[in-house]
């Protein structure tokens, strides 16, 4: 099964991709690890009629700290992000998200940057993004900006990324001492994406308390969300079971729950988003008081 | 430009040099171009697995993957598993097994447990099984599979015994 014939390019430099981005426009398709877009294009739902490789442009892949923050490279694998020493060390949640991205050959190639520019509904990483609080970086032909997470998903498979512009790089904040995260997803039996997915990050301080939270929701609707009648129930209050209980009852509000006949009901992955927020604080809460 | 384009690739510890269309996939040009048919087609989507090789030692789906990116890279296919007409053990252990209903699945999943064991000599089952989770197979039911890994892991203790193995 071929593509569409279509013209590759392989930019050297992030200006010259951005200047081919520019001149070609719509015509021109983006190509990181390829494992959505190919598809895609064999399938002939895409036909763009040039690709642009990424893959060669120095600078876009790798994992750093700057200044207490986490600076991702849009074209590090999913595989790099599970395996970075950095990572499991300072922002756990990223290396237990991309373990849990489809297979091993596919975290060979996906990328972290293709992912959440895809903006898949059932992506995976869209909700450690939303709730750790991230900025996506974009590159133009009028210099960098950076989005916040919570702008950034528009819709399906729909972002704020401008036509003439390229994801770049993802920065993740750092989090206070006190702080515990975890990603619980329901994976589909066959594909592996998230018919829900939650990311659950808890800051307790000294007496017990939560003095912040961030909660992503991934699957269950047309976007990744902040879950934030979850967080504001979760605010200021002593994480006893009731607690989180309660404030896991909240998770679909404000998710534009999508009925599925192979994903699931609306009741069905309402329940799966309360039941998975539920967990996903445990878990976080567990390793926040470590 | 629909014309194509000169490549030079990797396979097997082999340089091969192909003219193809630019928009064929890897698995295609392997077997079309290269006559490597070791390596099957199969969802052709990135789903089964079945089209499973070694790129710089990891395994990737060749039925998603362009040759033009992976010129410079070191392929491994099916084929550059056996040494100086000698099975390799994985081969070996899944011969003797009966780790194969139709066989079509083999090829790649042979790779993807190489790849595993040059990573972890001794893995454990659910080790063996999360490799392995991208390689469907139909007949089987898996369980012969995941024997034979684990009997290939057992007889190939380190770098040493593999060479004393396939001499």
């Amino acid at each position: 099964m071929y593509p569409a014939q279509f013209d590759y390019h392989t930019p050297s430099s992030i200006q010259e991709a951005i200047s081919l981005l520019t001149r070609l426009k719509d015509d021109a398709k983006l190509l990181a690890g390829g494992h959505s877009l190919v598809p895609m294009m064999k399938l002939r739902l895409a036909q763009p009629k040039h690709l642009i490789d990424l893959r060669k442009v120095p600078g876009l892949s790798g994992i750093k700290e700057q200044g207490g923050a986490i600076a991702i490279g849009a074209l590090t694998t999913h595989y790099q992000v599970e395996s970075s020493a950095l990572l499991k060390q300072k922002c756990p949640i990223l290396p237990e998200t991309a373990a849990q991205i489809g297979d091993p050959q596919v975290r060979n190639m996906g990328t972290i940057g293709g992912s959440v520019a895809h903006a898949d509904p059932a992506a995976d990483y869209p909700a450690a993004v939303v709730a750790l609080g991230a900025e996506l970086v974009a590159e133009g032909p009028k210099g960098r900006r950076a989005i916040k997470a919570d702008d950034f998903f528009k819709g399906l498979l729909t972002t704020a990324i401008q036509p003439d512009e390229i994801l770049v790089e993802i920065r993740f904040p750092s989090w206070p001492a006190g702080t515990g995260m975890s990603y619980m997803k329901f994976p589909h039996p066959a594909s592996r994406f998230a018919v829900v997915g939650v990311a659950a990050v808890v800051t307790v301080d000294g007496k017990g308390a939560c003095s912040k939270a961030g909660v992503g929701i991934t699957g269950a609707g047309t976007k990744a969300v902040r879950a934030k009648g979850v967080e504001a129930a979760l605010a200021g209050k002593t994480l006893d079971a009731a607690t989180i209980q309660a404030a896991a009852e909240k998770a679909a509000d404000g998710v534009d729950v999508q009925d599925d006949p192979l994903q699931g009901s609306v009741e069905y992955k309402t329940h799966l988003l309360k039941v998975y927020c539920r967990r996903a604080l445990e878990a976080a809460l567990a390793r926040a008081k470590k | 430009m629909a014309g194509k384009v000169l490549l030079t690739l990797n396979v097997n510890g082999e340089q091969y040099e192909v003219a193809v269309p630019v928009h064929k996939t890897l698995l295609e040009v392997l077997r079309e171009d290269m006559g490597l048919i070791g390596t099957k087609h199969g969802c052709e989507l990135g789903e089964c697995g079945t089209c499973t090789l070694l790129v710089d030692g990891r395994p990737v789906l060749s039925c998603l993957a362009l040759p033009i990116e992976l010129q410079g890279c070191d392929i491994v296919t099916v084929e550059g598993m056996a040494s100086g007409g000698r099975l390799h053990p994985l081969q070996q252990a899944f011969a003797e097994l009966g780790a194969a209903q139709c066989g079509y699945c083999t090829p790649g999943i042979l790779l993807s447990a190489q790849a595993l064991l040059a990573e972890v000599p001794k893995p454990t089952r659910q080790q063996i099984r999360a490799a392995l989770a991208g390689n469907l197979c139909r007949c089987t039911g898996y369980t012969k599979i995941l024997d034979a890994v684990e009997l290939a892991a057992l007889r190939t203790d380190g770098a040493a015994d593999v060479a004393e193995a396939t001499r």
